[in-house]
């Protein structure tokens, strides 16, 4: 017994966390184990192979090297919640939790903090109103952007008239799969569609019935909200009751490598949204090779390198090196804090010119942030599989979404927040 | 030497029944109930509170709950997930209908509704038990938890169908939202688990407790002796619901501070509350405190050790998380059956013969 509870007496010594340190730190809060690990793991990758990328052939940011520590949150509030506790006391800059459930708790916890959060393409949709949300960016594009531009695009498909088609929308039961509702409801009392709900509940192995019911409907055209293993599933299942694959659409978290090769031939022709460019054609990839592939330097098994997933964790770490490049030239030094670091997301702006100089030309649409608009333009492209050669195709321009229908939306959103906080509004 | 009964004299009946018979004993208790509450919260941070206490103590609550219904009443339940929602909820909907009442209100009262719910699905114990009413509460588990996911009432219509907790205060100071510091959490959380671990451990050493016994031990046989069956089971469903929705709406409303049903509530969390009781040790208030320590803290202090320490990559070291967890687990309860608790009571058997084991 005694030397149990020494052990247990030495052990909780050991619990406190790491010293802090002088350089920037901007954690990853990522997950490599778990349902959601599909996705978890490349976006994980690249997110550090990026940081590692400027250590190596930039030493840094303005001469500050960067410290990305991991965290394993397994997609699992609880420890999502640990995750962040035990980095915040390092001095951490900016957090990007790739959770729309650990995006929900941390969004009142950074305020109380001063730390900023950054969530391109998930988490609240209304925090695109920095008005009430001060420390919560969103830009380029959210899941209402991206539910907009879906529509828009079959409208372009069926000569501008939705009139009297039906719309399945396979969500994943949660905060994330539900996003997407409001903006479809709203957007078929505007184009009169049918709009059919068809929840999968976590983590969306099993998905027989909903399939099922969807070859009783036969709906038009079937969107998907999902994400881990839920992807790979329902378009398996697609798949398998024969649905043409064309008119299949999955939101940009449902267009990765991971959710379509399992189905093999039989997901040729699926499509998504997404947020950027895919593939390798950019000068970046020569860079990321030499110094952080070829050199060994690769974050996780190194196998992810180029994925589509992969490059849109490299594409966040992008911005959020972006905008501590931005804060380090308003305050005029090189070791910013989290504070100085929301400034710099508020005045972040990526031209074309500047992508083209970081070795990404025409990979993200440029936005332009203000002390109001935390939600950027929106825009989104559309990619079709190919598995014949196993490859994502661009097949549209960036398609702007419907503000006529999204700013009143996020405005009530924001505001009921805001009211159930008692947050008074910014930017007069 | 220190454990023993010689020279504890006790002259009345009240010094006799009293829970902690041995001096040693009593003293430890008023230790360990004096750092709880006088030196714990002046020393605690942020990181200490939501990784480490606040967790801790909200699962014993929990714990507790679930050991009267299947530790002391001999109801195995499997809804406890279903139950701690149903608290959450039901705090929220108080919270944002009635938002000057003091929040200690609205967790009491999301307890009492809870318990409601809890013998209202406790009713099939009347008729079945064992592994036929284990079945029912896992219905009432998935019910549950569909129910507040379907219903836009329960979560206000919002349109991502989470609950968040508003700010809400005690005596001026936040004890949700936000900007609670870490100190009130963690002392809103203690006062309301010592409160009811002391409750439990008088109703259950009571008339109550031991009607409770008697049906779990042989049931046919306590109603021969005049054990009411409705009233025992009955009673043991609300009282452990009423700790299991007490727990459920610190955890939404303190600890967590927004919630998704299935996520926060989903049967793991039944399966993670059922473990603590068997590994604590079924039948006893010491079991819940250490097996909710064992399964919230263990994994937390192997990960600062595997990552924080030792710096190995996160997976590998999530995954060895789970299977130390997973293989500790067997082996407890292959070498003690009977939990935490039994060891720790083999231990103070053998304190009290020492030096002297015959």
């Amino acid at each position: 017994m005694k030397k149990m509870l020494a052990a247990f007496a030495a052990a909780t010594m050991l619990m406190s966390s790491m010293p802090a340190s002088a350089d920037l730190i901007v954690p990853n809060l990522s997950y490599r184990t778990g349902p959601y690990a599909p996705g978890g793991i490349p976006y994980a990758d690249g997110f550090n192979d990026y940081f590692t990328l400027l250590n190596e052939r930039d030493g840094g940011i303005g001469g500050e090297k960067i410290q990305v520590p991991e965290c394993e949150t397994a997609y699992n509030t609880e420890k999502g919640v640990e995750c962040y506790e035990a980095t915040k006391g390092q001095g951490a800059l900016v957090y990007n939790p790739l959770s729309t459930g650990i995006t929900y708790q941390l969004i009142p916890k950074v305020s109380a903090d001063g730390i900023p959060l950054y969530t391109p393409g998930y988490g609240r949709t209304s925090a695109a109103n920095g008005k009430v949300f001060e420390w919560v960016f969103n830009y380029p594009a959210n899941y209402w952007d991206g539910a907009s531009v879906a529509i828009r695009y079959l409208l372009d498909q069926n000569g501008g008239d939705l009139k009297g088609k039906k719309i399945a929308l396979v969500y994943h039961n949660s905060a994330y799969g539900k996003e997407p509702i409001r903006t479809l409801t709203e957007l078929s009392k505007k184009h009169g569609y049918d709009l059919l709900q068809i929840p999968v509940d976590h983590p969306g192995q099993e998905q027989k019935s909903q399939w099922l019911q969807i070859r009783r409907e036969k709906p038009d055209y079937v969107l998907m909200w999902g994400w881990g293993v839920m992807n790979a599933v329902a378009i398996q299942e697609a798949a398998n009751i024969n649905y043409p694959m064309e008119n299949f659409i999955g939101v940009w978290w449902s267009g990765s490598e991971n959710d379509v090769l399992p189905a093999g031939m039989g997901a040729n022709g699926y499509k998504s949204l997404a947020m950027h460019g895919t593939g390798m054609d950019y000068p970046l990839y020569g860079d990321l090779k030499k110094y952080v592939i070829d050199a060994g330097k690769a974050s996780g098994a190194g196998d992810q390198f180029g994925s589509v997933l992969y490059s849109r964790g490299m594409y966040a770490a992008l911005v959020i090196s972006e905008a501590i490049r931005k804060a380090q030239q308003i305050t005029g030094k090189s070791n910013i804090t989290a504070a100085d670091l929301r400034d710099g997301f508020e005045q972040l702006e990526i031209t074309e010119a500047r992508m083209t100089e970081l070795g990404l030309p025409k990979f993200g649409q440029p936005f332009k942030a203000s002390c109001s608009d935390h939600g950027g333009p929106g825009a989104a492209l559309l990619q079709q599989w190919d598995a014949s050669a196993k490859k994502w195709n661009l097949i549209t321009d960036f398609i702007a979404p419907d503000d006529e229908v999204l700013t009143p939306l996020i405005m009530e959103d924001s505001a009921a927040y805001a009211a159930e906080n008692k947050i008074a509004e910014r930017c007069k | 030497m220190l454990y023993r009964e010689a020279g504890d004299f006790k002259t009345t009946y009240v010094a006799d029944s009293q829970t902690f018979p041995i001096k040693f004993d009593r003293i430890r208790y008023y230790i360990v109930v004096a750092i709880a509450f006088g030196v714990i919260p002046f020393v605690i941070d942020d990181y200490w509170a939501n990784a480490v206490f606040v967790p801790f103590l909200i699962y014993a609550i929990a714990a507790i709950g679930l050991n009267i219904l299947t530790g002391y009443c001999g109801q195995v339940s499997l809804g406890t997930g279903g139950f701690m929602a149903v608290g959450a909820y039901a705090c929220y909907k108080l919270m944002t209908a009635m938002p000057d009442v003091p929040i200690i209100v609205h967790v009491l009262l999301a307890g009492l509704i809870t318990a409601f719910v809890g013998v209202l699905f406790g009713l099939p114990s009347l008729r079945i038990k064992g592994f036929y009413l284990a079945v029912a509460t896992l219905a009432a588990q998935f019910f549950l938890v569909w129910l507040f996911n379907k219903v836009p009432w329960f979560f206000n219509y919002s349109a991502s169908g989470q609950i968040t907790a508003p700010e809400r205060s005690l005596f001026g100071i936040a004890v949700t939202g936000a900007s609670t510091p870490a100190w009130a959490k963690y002392l809103f959380c203690l006062i309301i688990l010592f409160t009811l671990a002391w409750l439990a451990r008088n109703l259950t050493r009571g008339s109550v407790g031991r009607r409770w016994m008697a049906i779990r031990d042989m049931d046919i046989a306590a109603e021969i002796i005049g054990v009411n069956p409705l009233t025992a089971k009955l009673s043991a469903f609300a009282v452990s619901s009423f700790y299991i929705g007490i727990a459920g709406a610190l955890f939404f409303t303190v600890y967590l501070g927004a919630v998704e049903v299935g996520e926060a509530f989903g049967i793991q969390k039944s399966f993670l509350v059922l473990f603590m009781v068997i590994i604590g040790g079924l039948g006893s208030i010491f079991g819940s405190f250490a097996g909710a320590a064992f399964l919230v803290l263990l994994p937390v202090l192997l990960k600062n050790v595997l990552v924080g320490r030792l710096g190995w990559p996160t997976d590998l070291a999530a995954n060895l998380e789970l299977i130390i967890v997973g293989g500790l687990i067997i082996i407890f309860l292959i070498v003690e059956p009977h939990g935490l608790n039994q060891l720790w009571r083999v231990a103070k058997e053998k304190l009290r013969l020492w030096p002297f084991p015959h």
